[in-house]
């Protein structure tokens, strides 16, 4: 019943013959991620690390980005939303996309205000 | 639509034969818990960014507190996650294999699958265990200042490497008075005792000239700042306790938030892992039984896929936030 599988991914550039092959395909792509984040993890390019996007380091940018690419093939592959309804599936994906954007957004804000009250203000942390 | 597998027989559109999301009740259900459990993990890592984001100066490096592998000495940061990273998105492999052989209702190849995600999960669970064992013993051990600040130590000799409590402390032997129920308060149970004490680790540090106090500040290369010997000398007059290992309480990594956190995002994270074996192998057990032969279709490998598959993911947003980023 493989036919009714979805077997093309990266947007159609890689095509598989059965949904097995798929899953091996998709493995191999996530392992090899794995791989490039602990390499990085343990070298720490300072190219990398001396680079500041939006107040954080870039290294962390690639870390979350490839992390955001490993979820989307482990959803649409392994947890085959690829196969899904496009209505289920973006009721399932969009809903928690936007509360935790909303959440990180808020708690991230304060947390970086309460930073700089310790930081000027006359509290006292290291004794 | 062959690929997902719909149970109902009702076919009037009045009758409920409509199905907009083409999707059983089940497999609905199991994708609500899924999105609400998400949330439950997100509000974790939020927590966990709030907090860190607040002592954004002083918290603890990850490279510098999971270095050990198991049977293997030295310091190899990162290994042994990546390890169990590695054998989660396998066992994910075999889960989703599984359920593709359930479509092509082959009852043995199902068996099969399901048994070796079930050990990987097993195999998993072992390494938090032992992950938890090897974070709670600790590792160099580290004073604790009144305001809760942690010491770490270092020697300027040797590249400013950490030195462990043992390696400089000197030997005082000293009477102890041992908690006793009649003498003391009758449900306070003695204290833990540290290897070395408070008194012996500061007298070896006056003894060992090298030897230098690494605080818990982050310094503009991204490492923890160490303090000259004098400065470290006045800091260490700040100490008030030992601290070995790691709990809920103190902390010899550094903040004790990192290790509040670690054990509950890794405790939950790690229950659901349990949890998920449990379930595979009632699975597994009803799969070796034939229930879903006779029943026609094997949704139920289905939907408790999805659940390991879930696991798998929240796991590579631990792994990204705990020990990457």
């Amino acid at each position: 019943m493989a036919d009714g599988h979805k077997l093309e991914i990266f947007r159609g550039l890689v095509k598989f013959k059965s949904n097995t092959q798929k899953i091996w395909g998709v493995l191999a792509f996530l392992t090899l991620i794995t791989a490039v984040e602990v390499v990085l993890g343990i070298i720490k390019p300072e190219s990398l690390t001396d680079t500041y996007v939006l107040g954080m380091k870039l290294i962390n940018w690639v870390f979350i980005i490839l992390t955001l690419v490993k979820a989307y093939y482990i959803a649409w592959d392994f947890m085959h939303l690829r196969d899904e309804k496009s209505a289920l599936r973006r009721a399932i994906v969009w809903t928690p996309i936007f509360l935790v954007i909303y959440l990180t957004f808020i708690l991230l804000v304060e947390a970086d205000y309460i930073y700089n009250v310790y930081k000027e203000g006359f509290v006292g942390w290291n004794f | 639509m062959n690929s997902t597998v719909t149970t109902g027989t009702e076919t009037s559109v009045w009758g409920g034969g409509n199905q907009p999301l083409g999707a059983s009740y089940g497999k609905m259900m199991m994708w609500f818990f899924l999105v609400s459990d998400a949330l439950t993990f997100s509000g974790f890592l939020a927590a966990y960014g709030f907090s860190r984001f607040k002592f954004i100066e002083t918290w603890p490096i990850a490279d510098e507190v999971f270095t050990h592998v198991p049977f293997f000495h030295g310091n190899y940061p990162m290994i042994y996650v990546a390890f169990m990273t590695f054998i989660l998105i396998m066992s994910s492999v075999t889960m989703v294999l599984a359920v593709d052989a359930g479509h092509k209702m082959k009852k043995n190849a199902v068996t099969w699958y399901m048994f070796a995600t079930v050990i990987g999960g097993i195999i998993f669970v072992g390494s938090q265990a032992w992950e938890w064992g090897t974070f709670i013993k600790g590792d160099f051990g580290a004073l604790e200042t009144k305001g809760g600040r942690i010491l770490q130590f270092v020697d300027a000799t040797d590249n400013e490497k950490r030195v462990a409590l043992s390696e400089f402390a000197t030997s005082i032997p000293s009477e102890r008075t041992v908690h006793e129920r009649k003498n003391g308060v009758w449900f306070y149970d003695e204290a833990t005792r540290t290897s070395v004490s408070l008194n012996e680790v500061v007298e070896g540090f006056k003894a060992n000239p090298n030897v230098l106090i690494r605080t818990e500040l982050i310094n503009e290369e991204g490492k923890k700042t160490v303090l000259d010997r004098k400065a470290s000398l006045a800091k260490l007059a700040d100490a008030t306790q030992v601290v070995e290992g790691a709990n809920l309480v103190h902390n010899e990594y550094g903040s004790r938030l990192f290790a509040d956190f670690f054990f509950f995002i890794t405790g939950f994270h790690g229950f659901h892992v349990f949890s998920g074996v449990v379930i595979n192998i009632i699975i597994w057990f009803n799969v070796i039984l034939g229930t879903y032969e006779r029943r026609g279709h094997y949704e139920m490998v289905e939907k408790v896929g999805l659940y390991w598959h879930f696991v798998d993911l929240v796991w590579v947003f631990v792994f990204t936030f705990f020990y990457l980023v």
